[in-house]
């Protein structure tokens, strides 16, 4: 195997290693709870477009504890976390271009 | 000739010859983001057709009684869980401790597996209560409950929006199960994965549609066994670790799933 790759990936390993574990934890528990919160929002009688973007909002909080922490983005170097998060950022917002047709045909109402 | 000029460029040098890594890390982690980004604007893709698809129906159905919620809610306490155990088993391979790496990552696959199994449930109760799709047939000796039969009828995207993405959901977290089994057990795991197969199949009935789904896992095992013998390796810390981005992705992509599909369209009595 080619020798710079193992030396990344020992310098990864140790980077690992400086962890700790109760960190997991938290953010499992915290996980958990938005879960919860979620789950009784569910059961409120709300407008769908406001507890589609309370749900969403809590949605990408629990995205941003699993990237950052249990996919270790929050540990590496900033040029990996700018580069492809703002690119899958960017390309996901770019769909949003076809809300407005959905919020027009649902004030057409249905004929 | 480039090759060679930058292998004996590299011999001779050692590894300073090299520039460093663009993104401080090694190229298989690189490429496993790279599938990962790919795969999110499916799955992100789907999400947006089933909420415009929401927003734009004004009946959009809401069958999900709190039992569906309940079940739901267990699902993904499972994979919340198998992230957990995932990142336990990425580290106990980085400290070297290939016994609690391989517990770690058979709890995963456990949690993983218990995933599955409440969802093929969900959805089997779902297809005989009539909430199905055209391609699925009837289940015999089964009266259809009027309500998920108007569903089927009159918003026809919701059975289709609803299977199409919770169905590559399923897809991708069995396959997760089975990249994790090969990097814990290796060439071991190809006979289990066989006989999981052969009892999918034989024990579905013809009409579910996990008779014919249970292929994948053939499939898989082909696959699996192809790499395995023409490419036999120890699997070490970082391949653990590149198997646990897929399966982190792969849970962070219900937790849009889970709100979006099942608590926005819950019967609220």
């Amino acid at each position: 195997m080619d020798p710079v790759q193992i030396a990344l990936e020992e310098e990864v390993a140790e980077k690992h290693r400086h962890h700790g574990k109760a960190q997991f934890f938290w953010v499992w528990g915290v996980l958990l709870v938005i879960t919860a919160i979620e789950v009784y929002l569910g059961y409120q009688n709300m407008e769908p477009v406001r507890m589609l973007t309370i749900l969403m909002g809590l949605s990408i909080v629990k995205a941003a504890l699993i990237i950052g922490y249990f996919m270790h983005m929050k540990f590496e170097i900033s040029r990996m976390k700018w580069i492809t998060m703002s690119s899958l950022v960017f390309c996901l917002a770019m769909m949003m271009v076809f809300f407005p047709d959905a919020f027009r045909i649902i004030h057409l109402g249905v004929r | 000739m480039a090759d060679v000029a930058v292998q004996q460029h590299g011999a001779h040098a050692g590894t300073d010859a090299y520039e460093p890594s663009l993104f401080g890390t090694y190229s298989k982690k690189i490429g496993m983001w790279l599938f990962l980004l790919s795969d999110s604007l499916t799955f992100g893709a789907l999400l947006y057709a089933y909420s415009y698809g929401r927003i734009s129906t004004p009946n959009w159905p809401t069958p999900f009684h709190s039992s569906s919620i309940l079940n739901a809610t267990i699902m993904t306490a499972f994979l919340l869980t198998s992230s957990l155990t995932m990142v336990l088993a990425v580290r106990a391979a980085v400290f070297g401790n290939r016994k609690a790496q391989l517990g770690w990552l058979l709890a995963t696959m456990a949690c993983g597996a218990g995933f599955i199994i409440l969802h093929g449930r969900e959805w089997s109760h779902l297809i005989s209560e009539g909430l199905t799709l055209p391609m699925f047939p009837s289940v015999p000796g089964h009266e259809a409950n009027p309500e998920f039969a108007n569903v089927t009828k009159t918003v026809p995207q919701f059975a289709a929006t609803f299977f199409g993405l919770t169905g590559m959901h399923m897809l991708h977290v069995t396959l997760g199960v089975v990249y994790l089994g090969i990097i814990a057990l290796r060439k071991k795991f190809i006979p289990i994965l066989l006989a999981l197969w052969l009892a999918a199949w034989l024990l579905t009935p013809a009409y579910s549609p996990f008779h014919y789904g249970a292929h994948v896992l053939l499939l898989a095992a082909i696959v699996a066994a192809v790499i395995l013998f023409l490419k036999p390796k120890v699997y070490d810390a970082s391949d653990v670790e590149v198997a646990g981005l897929y399966w982190h992705f792969v849970d962070l992509v219900w937790m849009f799933i889970f709100p979006l599909v099942y608590l926005m369209s819950t019967r609220i009595l």
